[in-house]
C-alpha cells in the first residue's frame, strides 16, 4: 500500500489538547472530503453529518470509496481537499480515540494474549481486561495458542477484541465479516451491537444487505466518491431514495 | 608433500584426538566472530529498523551505499582498520593493534552493512504488513520499532548468523589487524593460510573441515529456525 500515490498520515503526538480531550468526538461533519490519486478523484466532495449514538453502516458498490472513506475518518490518509471534524477535533488527532477493524486482520506474530497484552501496554490500559476481552470474543481457551494459526473467523474475533481494549470512543469496521462463516459473523455482529449498546458509535461498512439490516441505525450510500444517499434504516430499505440505492438493493449491478 | 589422502587421513586424526593448539585456533575463531557479530547486530539492527521505518529524501542512496557496503572487500577493511589503530593512527592509544580485540574491530566492520542491510530488507517488508494497524493504534516510533524487532526475530537471527558466517570465513581483514600471531591472534582462516604457504597440509586441512562442519552447522541452525518459525506461523 505505501508505493501508492495515496499519502498516509505520518505518526502524530497524541492529542494534547485537554478542552478537545474531554469534548465527545461526536457529532462529525464532512464537507468536501475530496481524495485524488494520479489524476482521478477517488472521493469527490463528500458531504456527511453523524450524530451521537447508534451505528451507521455505509454500503455501496466495490470501488465507490468505501475504505478509503472510512480511513480518512480514522485519520489515516491525508485528504486532498475538504474537512473532517469530529466535533471539532481534526482526524489526525481523533486516531487515538477510535479503532479499526480491518477486513484482513492484521495480528502479531505472537500468540493470541500477547496480541492483546501488546495493544493494552502499549495504549496504558489496565492488562488484567486481558481475559474478560478473550472471553467476550469465544477466545479464552485459545490464548496460548499462536494467532497467526487461528482461523480467518477466530483472527476476526481477536482483531475486534483487540479493537475494543482501546476503549474506541468510535469504532470503525470494514468489512469484518467478509468471507467468514455464518457463526463467526453472529458472534461478531453481537459483540459489536453489545459496544453500540454500550455507547460506542459503530460506523460498519458491509456489502451483504442482510447483515446491513440486522445492524444499521442509519445507512450511507455511497456511489462513485459521493454520499448518493443517507437514510434512516426504517427509511433505507423499504423504500430507498436514490437510484444507485434503489438498484444496489435490488440487486441490479450498480457501477 | 603428502598425497591428498594421507594429508586428509593425518588432518582427521588430528580433528578426532583433540590437539589443544588446534582447538585454541578454533576457541580463538569463535571468540572473535561471535564477538564481532554482536556487535554488528547491536549496531546494525537498530540502522536497520529505523531506516526500514523511516521515509527520508536521499534514502535511496542510503539503500544504495548500504548494499554496495555488503561487499566490502575483507583487506580493505582490514587495512583501513589497521591505519586507524596503528600506532601514529587517530585510535592508536588503545593499543589494540595485532590482539583479538582489533580482530573483533575489524570484523564487526565488515559485517555490520550486512546486518543492516538485510535486516532493513526483514523489516520493511514486515512493517509494510503492520504499518497501518501501527498507525490505527497510534504507536510511536520507538514502539513500532520495538516491535518489528521482536516479530521479525526468526528472520533476524537468520541475519546474524549470516553475518556471523561472513565474520568467521573472512582471513583478509584479520590476518593484517591480527598479524596471524601464534597462541595470540591465530585464527582458523589464517592458519589454513600460513600452514598451506608452509606445506603443512594436515593441519590446514584440519582447520578447513572444522570451518567446513561449522558452515553446515550455521545453515542447520538457519534451516531449523526456519522451521520452528513456520511451525508457529511467524513466517
Ligand atoms: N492507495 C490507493 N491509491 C490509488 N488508488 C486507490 C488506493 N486505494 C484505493 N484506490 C482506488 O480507489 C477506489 C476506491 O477504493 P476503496 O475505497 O477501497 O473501495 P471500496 O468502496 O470497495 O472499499 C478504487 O477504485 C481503488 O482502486
Ligand atoms: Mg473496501
Amino acid at each position: 500500500m505505501s508505493d501508492l500515490p495515496i499519502t498516509a498520515v505520518p505518526p502524530v503526538a497524541r492529542p494534547r489538547d485537554e478542552a478537545a480531550m474531554s469534548r465527545p468526538l461526536l457529532p462529525l461533519r464532512v464537507s468536501g472530503l475530496r481524495l485524488a490519486a494520479d489524476g482521478a478523484a477517488l472521493l469527490d466532495g463528500v458531504e456527511l453529518s453523524l450524530a451521537p449514538g447508534g451505528c451507521t453502516v455505509i454500503m455501496g458498490p466495490n470501488g465507490a470509496g468505501k475504505s478509503l472513506l472510512l480511513k480518512m475518518l480514522h485519520g489515516l490518509l491525508v485528504p486532498s481537499g475538504g474537512e473532517v471534524s469530529w466535533n471539532g477535533t481534526s482526524a489526525a488527532q481523533a486516531t487515538a480515540r477510535q479503532a479499526l477493524v480491518f477486513q484482513k486482520p492484521v495480528l502479531l506474530r505472537r500468540s493470541v494474549a500477547a496480541n492483546l497484552d501488546f495493544v493494552l501496554k502499549a495504549r496504558g490500559r489496565d492488562r488484567s481486561r486481558r481475559d474478560a476481552l478473550l472471553r467476550e470474543v469465544g477466545l479464552l481457551h485459545k490464548a496460548r495458542q499462536p494467532a497467526r494459526l487461528l482461523s480467518g473467523g477466530e483472527a476476526q474475533r481477536l482483531a475486534l477484541a483487540r479493537a475494543l481494549a482501546t476503549d474506541p470512543e468510535v469504532l470503525f469496521l470494514d468489512e469484518p465479516t467478509a468471507s467468514l462463516d455464518p457463526a463467526s459473523v453472529l458472534v461478531i455482529e453481537r459483540i459489536v451491537g453489545a459496544a453500540r449498546d454500550r455507547g460506542t458509535r459503530i460506523i460498519f461498512v458491509t456489502h451483504d444487505v442482510g447483515q446491513a439490516r440486522r445492524m444499521a441505525d442509519e445507512v450511507v450510500f455511497l456511489h462513485r466518491g459521493r454520499v448518493a444517499e443517507h437514510s434512516h434504516a426504517d427509511v433505507f430499505f423499504p423504500e430507498p431514495r436514490s437510484q444507485p440505492a434503489r438498484d444496489y438493493l435490488a440487486g441490479r449491478i450498480v457501477l | 608433500m603428502q598425497s591428498i589422502g594421507e594429508a586428509f587421513h593425518l588432518a582427521l586424526s588430528l580433528v578426532l584426538s583433540g590437539e589443544a593448539d588446534l582447538y585454541e585456533i578454533v576457541g580463538l575463531s569463535l571468540r572473535v566472530s561471535l564477538s564481532a557479530t554482536v556487535l554488528a547486530c547491536a549496531i546494525g539492527l537498530p540502522i536497520g529498523a529505523l531506516i526500514a521505518v523511516s521515509r527520508f529524501r536521499g534514502r535511496g542512496l542510503v539503500l544504495i551505499v548500504m548494499n554496495a557496503l555488503m561487499g566490502l572487500p575483507p583487506v580493505v577493511v582490514g587495512l583501513l582498520v589497521y591505519l586507524h589503530l596503528s600506532r601514529s593512527g587517530p585510535l592508536g592509544f588503545l593499543g589494540l593493534l595485532y590482539t583479538p580485540g582489533a580482530m573483533v574491530f575489524a570484523q564487526t566492520i565488515l559485517i555490520v552493512p550486512i546486518v543492516a542491510a538485510l535486516s532493513r530488507q526483514v523489516l520493511e517488508d514486515l512493517h509494510a504488513e503492520y504499518a497501518e494497524q501501527f498507525r490505527s493504534l497510534c504507536l510511536s516510533r520507538w514502539q513500532s520499532i520495538t516491535t518489528l524487532l521482536w516479530d521479525g526475530r526468526y528472520a533476524l537471527l537468520t541475519v546474524g548468523l549470516a553475518g556471523f558466517g561472513r565474520a568467521v570465513a573472512e582471513v583478509g581483514a584479520v590476518i593484517i589487524v591480527g598479524g596471524n600471531i601464534d597462541h595470540l591472534t591465530r585464527v582458523m582462516t589464517t592458519a589454513i593460510a600460513l600452514e598451506t604457504s608452509k606445506g603443512d597440509l594436515p593441519l590446514a586441512l584440519a582447520l578447513g573441515i572444522i570451518l567446513l562442519v561449522l558452515a553446515l552447522g550455521v545453515n542447520a541452525g538457519v534451516q531449523a529456525l526456519r522451521m520452528t518459525a513456520a511451525r508457529q506461523a511467524h513466517v
